[in-house]
């Protein structure tokens, strides 16, 4: 029955073939448990196996399957056909990244900045192991918690019109990362994390647009760490214009 | 000659000139932005203002007839709707820009954003008694 189905249009590229991204349509079957993903994997197992998606988990978890659906960022394993009944679906790879396949996109430069805002525990010195673990208290925990809910799907990204237009900025993940080390009772190295993120493509290339905050599945809020930092930002470029040298820190 | 390379196969998709266009929060996103124009514009609006008072009363008089003038209406009514804008849309971001805390908690959003109207009506309240007084 056609009621049961659902029509997803699935943009198309292959490199080897086509100039530029075209578009196919499929129909899947309408099931109120099928995510969007599973009419995907519908597809690559029953239908057409020369589709090609990224998908791990399935459940949220991993963030390989982020897709423009309907023209949302989107999880695809948390996004449900029958929200959208009764269609079509329109699936895309993710904005702002360059295609490599079908649904596929080229994520290194998101590698490559990631690693740049040192996302570890940088201590000015090593507590030795006989010295037990780092403690930290639950207040200390909350402070940085919601930060390191990020997932790395990069649908901050995909919604970031910024980074869109300006492929350099080092994008809200990046910042909201640094952020979660910074508020960490246990790191030290927020003076380091503000000389990258200081720069033009640093936090100034962000405008505010909060586009990043409302696709987030997780809930991380890039766009407010990404004002706090610029607020950090500023209090630093003032100490340094008023304060003599030795009393900075 | 050359052997094409991976880089050469990747899509690279425009982003397009009306991308401010396709979304709602993207549109209220660039009139925000445009806002800042009509503060400008404002801010131009009230020195004039204040120049045309300090020069005597014939220059107040060719001020408000200045003023007066159907475009300049128009486009002061325009600037205020602007400002409202810009005014809302401002306010409602700072929670997430500022994190302040009282005795260890933190303060809700509602709060700040609410200090800030209140702090709104109590500067206008001023200024509308030390106008009309």
């Amino acid at each position: 029955m056609a009621g049961d189905e659902i029509t997803l249009r699935v943009a198309r590229y292959r490199p080897d073939k086509d100039r530029e991204p075209g578009w196919q349509e499929y129909s899947v079957p309408l099931r109120d448990e099928w995510t969007v993903l599973d009419g995907l994997n519908h597809l690559k197992n029953e239908v057409d196996t020369t589709l090609a998606y990224r998908w791990s988990c399935r459940m949220g978890i991993c963030g390989s399957c982020g897709m423009n659906v309907n023209g949302e960022p989107k999880l695809t394993c948390a996004t449900f056909l029958s929200d959208y009944a009764p269609g079509p679906v329109k699936v895309e790879p993710l904005s702002n990244f360059p295609v490599i396949r079908d649904l596929v996109v080229d994520i290194d430069d998101f590698m490559t900045k990631l690693p740049r805002v040192s996302p570890w525990i940088i201590r000015d010195e090593e507590q030795s192991i006989d010295d037990g673990e780092y403690l930290q208290s639950p207040e200390e925990l909350d402070a940085y918690k919601q930060f390191s809910m990020c997932i790395n799907c990069m649908l901050c990204y995909a919604a970031c019109p910024v980074y869109g237009l300006e492929p350099e900025f080092i994008g809200p993940a990046a910042i909201a990362l640094a952020e979660r080390y910074d508020l960490d009772s246990r790191d030290h190295g927020a003076r380091e994390r503000l000389d990258v993120l200081i720069e033009h493509e640093g936090v100034y290339g962000c405008t505010f647009v909060g586009e990043c905050t409302r696709v987030c599945p997780k809930h991380v809020d890039p766009a407010a760490a990404i004002q706090r930092y610029k607020l950090k930002a500023a209090q630093e470029s003032v100490k340094m214009f008023l304060l003599p040298r030795a009393l900075r820190r | 000659m050359s052997t094409q390379t991976q880089e050469d196969l990747r899509f690279h998709r425009r982003v397009p000139v009306l991308w401010w266009i396709r979304k709602r929060s993207y549109f209220v996103f660039v009139m925000r932005e445009l806002s800042s124009l009509f503060i400008a514009w404002l801010v131009l609006y009230l020195l004039l203002f204040v120049r045309s008072v300090g020069r005597g009363e014939q220059a107040y008089e060719d001020f408000l007839d200045w003023a007066s003038s159907p475009w300049l209406v128009v486009l002061n009514v325009v600037a205020f709707a602007f400002v409202v804008l810009h005014t809302v849309t401002w306010f409602s971001l700072t929670p997430q820009a500022m994190v302040l805390a009282v005795r260890g908690r933190r303060v809700p959003p509602a709060a700040i954003i609410g200090a800030q109207y209140a702090g709104l009506v109590v500067v206008s309240a001023f200024i509308l008694w030390l106008v009309t007084r």
